[in-house]
Parts: structure tokens; sequence; C-alpha cells
């Protein structure tokens, strides 16, 4: 390939590639975005390249190195084309199977393929598997056929086919006014409607103008921008370069965590090869039109998500938010008319251009239109990365695609919009999830952290532990914020320690309304959430623990004890052997006894008493029976024949 | 420069397109109360005690009068019960570090703000950041800045530079709202570990 001058050259070169491009051809593709890093997709990779090698299949079969499927609970995923064979949790022991048996055999390795533990049916494609059929991956679906570093991958699924219809048939204006009708909001936590930003900047005076995207993802499990930027960096480069050609700006900026290095590594490199053809610098096209982007690296301050402070950031100040208006679109980035748009909301561009705006609003609800993407932690079965249409119900997210709760254990509340969101209880799972209806119920869509809870979460605690993210993240530049939280977190660690006092559920309402109202940026007026929506769905909780001194979830370990139920105990000693704190007394034929002054919670005896004794329990709120006179503490043996 | 019309409590105010709320409001001899303002300094918007309560598009929304630009038609609130509550709550937040600090007690007997309320961490310092931009923003000196951030953010000189501009200068240390404890206590520590 070489650089491209015409839209009529890219076509010309599209097709080329299409034609060349075996479809029989055998193809293996390995997901290899960060997530599978962990768990050594690069060894997978290794073997796979050492066994081709070996049996000299290296120019019979084309081996591909993706970004993330989603799929991370079952990563890593290797696929085998054209047949569409998907493999779960492959390691590098089972490379030679694979090959000999079902790459050239054409027979199905049954121990990896994907088993549906509600049926026990095995599901040898992927999209057949229930966590991705009840998607719709219009945005992230391309990252299971591409490698992020090959232009030519991104030009066979139809790349930068929207940048030339907007630089060669639609005006700026005409841009604008799709993105517009398209009703696209922001990803990346405020929702305001992308079209209404761009216009905005377009209108604003000034001959220099900025794009950025926002990749300073830094909500606690949230990572969707992170695999879309690592797995398929020029769908964000096409969307941003619209964008720039719509407002008018021939600068970019991508802002993105230091701790994304893949993301830093395949952005590069995207942007340099996009160079090298004639999709990025001078007379894009041939079309006159001149853009630049540049990659920044941000040091990992979660306040750097709001777009004055990365502004700042970026400007080498420190990063701390600025009072809007004058809001970035008139002066942003040295003080120049700038739009910010997050990584997710500029790779939806692509898709709003190709199909028009009337394709996207076909999807969704009234106000939020087109897919969101979440990344689905927590207590689920199925974690990993989800789009979905906006408007699916949280109930067919947990349970449809998450596959439900692992282990019988019950589902309590689902937390959504990172650290400044809120928890919703069992009865708003039938609640449609967009934009507005999460805002009702006092959490928000933010970038699409979600994450489910079982039982065994105290959501007292929960809510004390995102208070401790935000108060360690604040930038300290306000009063409500940088006082608030940390009065908000230390009233909550009181009532997680069972020093709860009356009163203290109204004080944490208090401020939060001054945290809510007052605080300068969305950090501090978000802070609230977490504690607003957990007292509103889980005031008996709180309760609890400051009435009675009762931890409902058995979770707050100043609030529980562990006790032996001497009636169960075999006298196994396997508690005695595990307990690392020597608290537990007893021996040979003599029931066990928790001491409890020596105790140190850790939960060991739990997990050690065999499931059929079921002897240890773990109590709150009530008072530890006394154990048993020495003298009693014989143990008295059920018969063999029960 | 054009002018605009705004409403303050109700009462009609014409200011200059670019001025603040504050300044709107001054103009007219309504009183908003302010810390971390100066009128040598950019606006900040740091300590919130100047919060209103303004109409704009629309929307209801509580700003802070001392860096929000009027605009046509915008309506303003100086004296809620919501803004008292709000006023209250950050002068007794700010008090746990500053007991003692006399404009915060003048704020805390007009607010009703219990000087007691919370757990006193008497550091002194309450962030407004007085001194840091009046050497940065005036002087040009920046002898001395924040370091850290969130709760752990306090602000410390710059031994280099303190010890050649600081004895003759001290210009910040009236402006500090906590009777310049902290600056003077800041200053000697870090000169004297210059010295030493």
């Amino acid at each position: 390939m070489s650089r491209i001058h015409s839209s009529a050259e890219l076509d010309a070169l599209r097709q080329n590639l299409l034609s060349t491009r075996d479809p029989a051809k055998p193809c293996i593709t390995l997901c290899s975005g960060s997530a599978c890093q962990a768990t050594h997709c690069r060894e997978v990779a290794a073997a796979l390249e050492q066994e081709m090698e070996q049996q000299g299949l290296t120019d019979q079969v084309h081996f591909r190195k993706t970004g993330c499927h989603g799929f991370c609970e079952k990563g890593p995923i290797l696929i085998i084309y054209p047949e569409g064979i998907c493999y779960l949790q492959v390691k590098p022991e089972d490379i030679p199977e694979i090959i000999s048996h079902s790459l050239l055999e054409k027979k199905i390795v049954e121990r990896l393929v994907y088993v549906d533990p509600n049926t026990g049916d095995k599901v040898t494609h992927e999209a057949d598997i229930p966590f991705y059929k009840n998607q719709q991956r219009l945005v992230l679906g391309a990252n299971t056929r591409i490698d992020p570093k090959s232009l030519e991958d991104y030009l066979a699924v139809g790349g930068y086919r929207a940048l030339t219809k907007a630089l060669f048939e639609m005006t700026p204006e005409q841009v604008v006014g799709e993105v517009k009708a398209a009703g696209l909001r922001g990803r990346g936590g405020g929702g305001f409607p992308a079209g209404l930003k761009w216009e905005a900047a377009r209108n604003a005076p000034g001959d220099i103008k900025y794009v950025i995207v926002n990749c300073d993802e830094g909500d606690p499990g949230a990572y969707m921008d992170r695999s879309l930027m690592e797995g398929n960096p020029f769908s964000v480069l096409e969307g941003l370069l619209i964008g720039a050609y719509a407002i008018g700006a021939h600068e970019g900026y991508i802002y993105v965590r230091q701790e994304y290095p893949l993301a830093v590594e395949n952005v590069t490199s995207a942007i340099s090869t996009a160079e090298e053809f004639g999709l990025l610098g001078k007379d894009i096209l041939g079309s006159g039109y001149d853009f630049i982007i540049k990659v920044h690296k941000g040091a990992g301050a979660f306040v750097c998500g709001e777009e004055t402070a990365l502004i700042h950031s970026l400007e080498g100040k420190v990063g701390e938010p600025k009072a809007r208006p004058p809001y970035p679109a008139v002066r942003g980035l040295w003080d120049r008319p700038t739009n910010i748009n997050n990584v997710e909301t500029w790779a939806n561009v692509p898709l709003i251009i190709n199909n028009g705006a009337a394709a996207f609003t076909a999807i969704g609800t009234e106000g939020s239109k087109g897919t969101k993407i979440f990344s689905l932690v927590g207590k689920v079965n199925n974690t990993g990365l989800v789009e979905v249409p906006m408007g699916v119900t949280l109930r067919d997210i947990v349970y449809k695609v998450g596959g439900g709760i692992p282990g019988d254990k019950k589902f309590k509340a689902v937390q959504t919009g990172g650290p400044a969101g809120g928890c919703m209880p069992e009865s708003l799972l039938d609640m449609a999830v967009d934009f507005d209806q999460l805002t009702k119920a006092g959490s928000m869509m933010g970038s699409g952290g979600m994450i489910v809870l079982d039982e065994e979460t105290c959501m007292v605690d929960f809510a004390r532990y995102f208070l401790g993210f935000l108060a360690d993240e604040s930038c300290g530049k306000c009063v409500p914020c940088r006082e608030g939280i940390k009065q908000m977190l230390k009233i909550l660690t009181g009532i997680t320690k069972g020093k709860g006092k009356p009163g203290d559920v109204e004080l944490l309402e208090e401020l939060s309304e001054v945290a809510n109202n007052a605080a300068l940026c969305a950090l501090g007026k978000g802070a609230p959430n977490p504690v607003l929506s957990t007292i509103r769905h889980f005031r008996d909780e709180y309760d609890a623990h400051i009435t009675h001194g009762k931890c409902p979830a058995l979770s707050c370990k100043e609030l529980i004890s562990f006790y032996i139920v001497p009636e169960k105990c075999q006298a196994c000693m396997s508690c005695r052997k595990q307990c690392p704190a020597e608290a537990i007394d007893g021996g040979k034929n003599l029931v066990h006894v928790i001491l409890q002054e020596k105790c140190t919670k850790c939960g060991s005896c739990l997990d050690a008493c065999p499931a059929r004794f079921g002897a240890v329990k773990k109590i709150s709120g009530e008072p530890i029976p006394a154990p048993l006179p020495e003298e009693a503490r014989t143990v008295v043996r059920k018969s063999k024949s029960l | 420069m054009s002018e605009l019309q705004v409403q303050i409590d109700g009462k009609e105010v014409t200011a200059t397109a670019g001025a603040t709320i504050l300044d709107a409001a001054r103009s007219v001899g309504i009183a908003i109360p302010t810390l971390c303002h100066h009128k040598q300094l950019e606006p900040y918007g740091g300590c919130r005690v100047c919060t209103v309560e303004v109409d704009s598009r629309g929307r209801t929304s509580v700003v802070a009068a001392c860096i929000y630009p009027v605009e046509p038609g915008l309506v303003v609130r100086t004296r809620t019960r919501k803004l008292e509550r709000i006023r209250k709550s950050v002068v007794e937040m700010m008090l746990a570090h500053a007991p003692d600090s006399e404009p915060l007690l003048e704020l805390a007997r007009e607010y009703g703000a219990d000087r007691d309320r919370f757990d006193k961490e008497a550091s002194f310092c309450i962030h407004c950041g007085l001194c840091v931009r009046y050497c940065a923003e005036v002087k040009k000196k920046h002898a001395l800045g924040f370091i850290d951030r969130g709760a752990r953010k306090e602000i410390n000189f710059v031994p280099e530079i303190a010890t050649k501009e600081c004895w003759e200068c001290k210009e910040c240390f009236p402006l500090c709202p906590t009777s310049a404890l902290q600056a003077a206590f800041v200053l000697s520590k870090a000169l004297a570990s210059v010295e030493s």
C-alpha cells in the first residue's frame, strides 16, 4: 500500500483487498487485549505461531491477533474461520490439539467450547453463546474481526467509508446536522448531546479550534474505552477526523491514561499508519482538508476525566477543573474553541455517517439513541464488555447477557455510573436502561460501569468504598467536595465500624445537598450519589448498623463474629489447622471453640469447615452464645448408618 | 463594553458584559460573602461561600457568584434557605481547620454555623489559595504553591525562591483569612530547613 490520493483510490484499494482475500482460507483469531494478556494470551500466541511453523502451516493459515471480544470471563478466546469455531480459556498446551484436531481434521475440541451452565448445551460458535446473542455489537463488534494495527483489516470491514462520505459528499454543517439528528449523547458521563456541542464549537468565533478524545477512563472496573482504543483505534481516529472536519479543527489530541500502554501503542501505531497513507496530515484523500493528531499520556488522575481538568492537564497545568461557563466549546484548550468527546462517542460517529441518523435513532429509547457499551463486573457469571441497545432492562443485562449471579447467591443491587453513580435494587430490575431513567433512579449512565452485587455485599460499606475512592481522587480545589467527601467518608466509616450515631443519616443527607449543589465540578456534584442511592433503597441496612450494631450482609468486620455451633461440630480439626491466629480451642473429639479475643475475623474457619458439618456460623448484631463448659465438650459422634 | 440587564434579589441591575454576578451585585450594594475572592486576582471559585441560585435558560442551578459571568436576562437569588444551609455547612467544614479564624467566625455568626460541628483538624489552611495565587499572579514569583491533592493538599513554600523573595515581601500574610498562621508557619519551616 502507498499514500492514497483520492476517494476513488481508497475504494479501489478496498476492492482490491476484498478480492484478494480468500474467504475460504483458514484464519485463526486470538483476542489479545489487556484483559486477555493477563490470562496469558501472549503465551498462547507464541505456542500457536510455533506449532504452525512446525506443521508448515504458516503460509496456509492466517493468524490474527485481535482486540478485546468482551467475554473476558472466558478469555483468551480463539476462533477458527471460516467455520467460526470458538474456543474459550485457551492455554498454550491446548494449541497442538486445536491445530491437529480442529484446524486440520475439522473436528471440535469439546472441552474448549462454551457450555451453557443452565442447560448443559455446548455452543461452538461465538455468536450463539447467550452472552453475545443478547447483545447488539455495532461499535464493539469489529474488535473480533480486525488486527488493531492493520489498516487493511479496518478497510476490509468498511473503514473510512464514513470519512469519504463526509469529506466529499457532505458539508461540515450537514455532518453536524446528521449527528444532531442522530441524537448521539456523550458516552463519557454527562450524556450531553454531541451534536449540540459540535455546533457550539463550530459556531464559536476563532480560526484555530481543537478536538479532543477523552480516554481518561478512570471508573473502577470500567474498561470499554480502553478496549475500543486497543481493539479498533482506526474507528476512533475516523470519528475524530469527521468531527474535526465538521467543527473546523485541524488539530486533535488523544488524552489517554498512561496506565493503558497497549491503547497508547495501538493508537500511536494507527496514527502513524494513517499519516503514511494520507488519512491524516495534509490534504487528506486529496480533499484539501488538513488534520493532525497528537497523543498525550495522562498521569492517571480520575478528575482529569472532567473536561476542564483534562484541558488544564493537556496545557501542562495542574489537573483541576474550572467553572463553566465559559464552556470549552467557546474557550477550551489554550482558550480556543474546543470539542471534547469520549472514546465511545467518537467511535459512534462513523456509524451515524455511514448509515444515517434515521438508522441510528431506530435503536434505543425516546431520549437515548443507539447502543451503549457497559462493563459488566462484580457478582455476575459472565463478566465482560456488553453492548446493548439503549432501553434494554437491567434484568436482561444481568441475567440474559450476564448469566445471573454465581454460586446460588441472591441478587442485591446493581451499581451503574462509576463512583458517582448509584445503586439500584431488585425492584428496579425491570427498568429500561437509558440516560434519563438512570438519572431518575438516583444513579447515572456515567461511562457505563455496571457492578452487580449479591446478598453478601453490605450497602453501607459499598458506599464507603466509593467515597474513599472519591476522597482520594478529589482535586481539593473546592470545599464542598474536598471537605464534604472527607466528612461523609468519616461518617460512613464510623457506621461500618459500629460507631454510627442517630442523626448520621440526616447529616449525610445534609452534606450530600451541599456537595451536590455547590461543588465546582461533576466529581463533587456526583459524589453524594452512592450515599443517597443506598440510603434511598437500603435505609434498613443503615438503621441496622446504627441502631442494632448489626451488618445484615454479614460483611462489616467490626460487626460480625464467628461462632462454632457445638451440636454440629465434629471436632475434625480442619478449622483449627487453618486458623492463622491460633484462635480455635479444641482437640480430637473435643468440640472446637473460637476464642473471640484472639479472632481476627478472617473467615478461614468458615471456609475450612466441611460443608456436610456446616458448624461455623457468621453472626452479627446478636450476642455470641457462651462456649460449652470444658467438661461438656466431648463430641457425640453421629452413627455412621445415619 | 456592552451592557446587559440582570435581576438580583428582585432588583434590576445593569451590568457590563464579562462581569461576574459578584461584580454586578456589589455594584448595587447587594452583599455576597466571599473568602477566596480578591479583586486583584483571577476568580477562583474554591470556597463556595459566595454560592447563589440562578435561573438561566429555563434551568435553576446553584453557582459561585465570584466566577459566574452575567448573561442577559439572568435571574439571581443571593439569599434563600437552601443557600443559607450550604453556606453554613461550608463554613462549619472550614472551621474544623481554622476554628479561630475571624472572617470564618464572622460568617459563622451570620449563618448560624456551629464552630464545633465537625471534629477539629486544626491545619489552619482552608485552601483559599490567596497566598499562592497572589504570589503567582501579582508578584509573579511563584514562591509557594499547592502540593498533593484532595484532603491531603497543602500549601508549601519553594525554599530556593522563598529565601530570596519572601523576607522582603510577605504581602501574602495579611491576605490569609486564617490569621496568616499557616503561611508564617510553613515559611519559617521552609527557611529553617534551608538554613540547616
